[in-house]
């Protein structure tokens, strides 16, 4: 622990560093920060901060700005108190404006709070959690990718629908797993079907197979995964160790990223079905933006994350621009009045509770044989209208909805 | 059905069969380590990452040699094992008359390089490794579905945990290292070729760590942190044993996996705390741990 705390003490010394660099109010700064080292670094990582400088980069070129920007990257270490240290001095010293990215939902969480504090801008895309348009919205965050909400009721009304109606829950015990397992489980009852039980799993497990016999014992239809990256992957693929799929019980990944998926090898992720916001191989345009982000990514491809981070980051240097100022209250203010408009995930809008509206997919993975060319990965089930994929604004419980 | 605190009794015996699997882990990891301090005085911190390059050995070994399981958990720990021999060699020996610290320091550095130069090769999430044939399946006990692989893995961790222990404790060889630690001067004086054989038993220890990172390839991710995961857990195991006692660190490995595969059904939360909470009280009522000898 001790050796840790020096790390942290480190890492930090090393960030306040960059302090010298501090420049005029000319200068749009951006701070990456994500899990750059475990299990969500290849969700987000270093993937982000391509995304960001590939957003930046595009937005210059197309509107011939006049913007200085500047991009900075950090690891939060999927720690609430790292994440919120780390933006207190990226805004306190480095006068950073803007956060983007911040998976893991008890980071995010405390990080809107620092953000809302000081009067910058937040711009999530990593986190899950359906509060922080909920009961913990803020007039300083847009929430642009994915939320608990839309996955449980994408993946779990369409699970519910063909059959699947007892469940028992594997949960990611923290804000994001609990909000992931809140939400499916609403979806799950109100579809006429049953929770028989559920287990909370500490993050970054490594056996799941304690959990799994729970589950297997509950004899539950559907074994709901309520968690996200090397969780997710080590639960399915225990799974298929013992047996469960073959014992008549199914799998449902709640939160799957394409990241996931090439982990696990198609032959274990066959015919997972889940919901995604973004996936490259859905259109031409994204395909085009691939082909960019493969190369200065060192081949790997993008996921839904990096997609966000892009588009949103997009969005906000347009904000900046209109409003004539990086003032982070007034920059989410004009994010939510423009329309939005990117090459990945076409026009949209941002609500008042800072929630961005998109469509959302349902995806199958495709079997070995189906899969043509590298990252062939998925088959499109449905796709989940804007304007239902997302909480009805009114249901969120966010004070700023009048 | 009988039950206790309100779980069946036959989910119980599944449940303690998973702990004895993990333990095997932690048994494996922990031997070596023990062997390491217990004959080097040297604190390995780069246990972990040579488990975790036993791991990916063999999924490089499977797709860059097309070489399977079997090849691996042969030819992998010779390999990790004849690197370990040349850190030992050439960073580690150094050090052996300075705090153990030093060791602490440089081993940890170490591993931090190491997880750092395949993360940036292979990312996070993980590499898919495949199960052999010939354990894929299962069986059903009748309280449990047993994978044939979790079974294979109790078996081969024991024997090798056993065998440790038995050359170690019981032949002429691990009298000569035994009394190596005591009195290197003297050993030496005898005839015996004193550095060459700590520099095998270091190669010998971290040949077990590559060793459980192959058989832990088909069950976990193979993926850069698996074994900065578990290495925290693993000292945790060699402090509540005792550290440097075989047997301690062998019977304790398998004793936490069944007490942490017991937390994670009565209270799950807490499954990745209980190791430590246990080695904070054992700490406090017997310091050199349980079957350490007071010094």
């Amino acid at each position: 622990m001790k050796m840790k705390r020096t790390i942290i003490a480190a890492a930090l010394a090393a960030l306040a560093g960059t302090a010298g660099a501090q420049v005029s109010d000319g200068v749009v700064k951006i701070g990456v920060m994500n899990d750059m080292s475990s299990l969500y670094a290849d969700i987000g990582g270093p993937g982000s901060v391509v995304a960001a400088k590939m957003a930046v980069e595009d937005y210059l070129k197309a509107t011939k700005s006049k913007l200085k920007v500047e991009v900075l990257a950090a690891d939060h270490q999927n720690k609430p108190d790292v994440g919120s240290q780390i933006v207190r001095q990226w805004i306190d010293v480095d006068k950073v404006d803007a956060i983007a990215d911040v998976p893991t939902s008890s980071v995010a969480l405390a990080v809107s709070e620092v953000v809302k504090q000081k009067g910058k801008a937040f711009l999530i895309t990593g986190a899950a959690s359906s509060d922080l348009t909920g009961k913990a919205c803020s007039p300083n965050s847009v929430h642009w990718l994915y939320d608990t909400w839309m996955l449980a009721n994408g993946t779990g009304s369409a699970i519910v629908k063909t059959g699947g109606d007892t469940w028992f829950f594997i949960t990611a015990d923290y804000a994001f797993g609990h909000a992931l397992e809140r939400d499916t489980e609403a979806v799950v009852l109100k579809s006429g079907g049953k929770v028989v039980g559920k287990v909370r799993a500490p993050l970054n497990t490594q056996d799941f197979s304690s959990f799994l016999l729970q589950a297997q014992s509950s004899k539950a239809k559907i074994i709901g995964l309520a968690n996200a990256g090397g969780d997710t992957i080590n639960s399915i693929k225990q799974a298929a160790e013992f047996g469960i799929v073959k014992g008549g019980q199914n799998l449902a990944g709640l939160l799957v990223f394409i990241t996931d998926v090439h982990g696990l090898g198609l032959d274990k992720a066959q015919g997972l079905i889940f919901t995604e916001a973004w996936y490259w191989d859905l259109n031409e345009a994204s395909r085009a933006w691939t082909k960019r982000f493969v190369a200065a990514n060192k081949g790997k491809y993008p996921s839904m994350d990096h997609a966000g981070v892009y588009a949103a980051v997009l969005h906000y240097l347009k904000a900046v621009d209109a409003a004539k100022t990086d003032d982070g209250t007034k920059a989410i203010a004009q994010m939510k009045k423009m329309p939005t408009d990117d090459p990945l995930f076409g026009k949209g809008r941002i609500r008042e509770d800072g929630r961005k509206i998109h469509n959302a997919y349902l995806f199958e993975v495709k079997k070995p044989s189906e899969s043509k060319y590298p990252y062939d990965y998925y088959k499109l089930r449905a796709t989940i209208p804007a304007d239902q994929a997302f909480r009805p604004e009114k249901e969120g419980g966010c004070p700023l909805v009048k | 059905m009988t039950e206790i605190f309100g779980v069946p009794t036959q989910a119980l015996f599944g449940q303690l069969l998973i702990g004895l699997i993990n333990g095997s882990f932690y048994a494996l990891l922990s031997l070596g380590l023990a062997v390491i301090f217990g004959l080097l005085n040297i604190i390995n911190f780069t246990h972990g990452a040579q488990y975790m390059m036993g791991a990916f050995l063999a999924y490089i070994l499977a797709n860059k040699a097309g070489l399977g399981y079997w090849w691996s958990l042969a030819l992998v720990p010779l390999l990790v094992g004849a690197f370990g021999i040349a850190i030992e060699r050439s960073m580690l020996k150094p050090l052996y008359k300075l705090d153990h610290l030093y060791g602490l320091l440089l081993t940890f550095g170490l591993a931090l390089v190491i997880q750092g130069l395949f993360r940036n090769e292979y990312g996070t999430s993980g590499l898919p490794y495949a199960m052999p044939a010939e354990l894929a399946g299962g069986r059903n006990l009748g309280f449990m579905f047993l994978p044939n692989y979790r079974a294979w893995v109790i078996v081969a961790s024991l024997a090798i945990c056993l065998g440790t222990w038995f050359v170690i404790e019981k032949t002429k060889l691990g009298s000569y290292l035994r009394a190596a630690t005591e009195n290197p001067a003297l050993v030496q004086a005898f005839g015996i070729n004193v550095p060459r054989m700590i520099t095998l038993t270091y190669g010998f220890g971290v040949a077990l760590a590559a060793l459980a990172g192959v058989m832990a390839a088909p069950i976990y991710q193979v993926s850069p942190q698996m074994g900065a995961d578990l290495i925290i857990v693993v000292f945790a195991v060699v402090v509540i044993g005792g550290m440097g006692s075989i047997m301690g660190s062998i019977l304790t490995g398998f004793g936490l996996g069944v007490i942490e595969g017991l937390t994670k059904v009565f209270y799950p939360e807490a499954s990745n705390t209980v190791i430590f909470v246990i080695m904070a009280i054992v700490l406090m009522i017997k310091p050199a741990g349980l079957f350490g000898a007071q010094k």
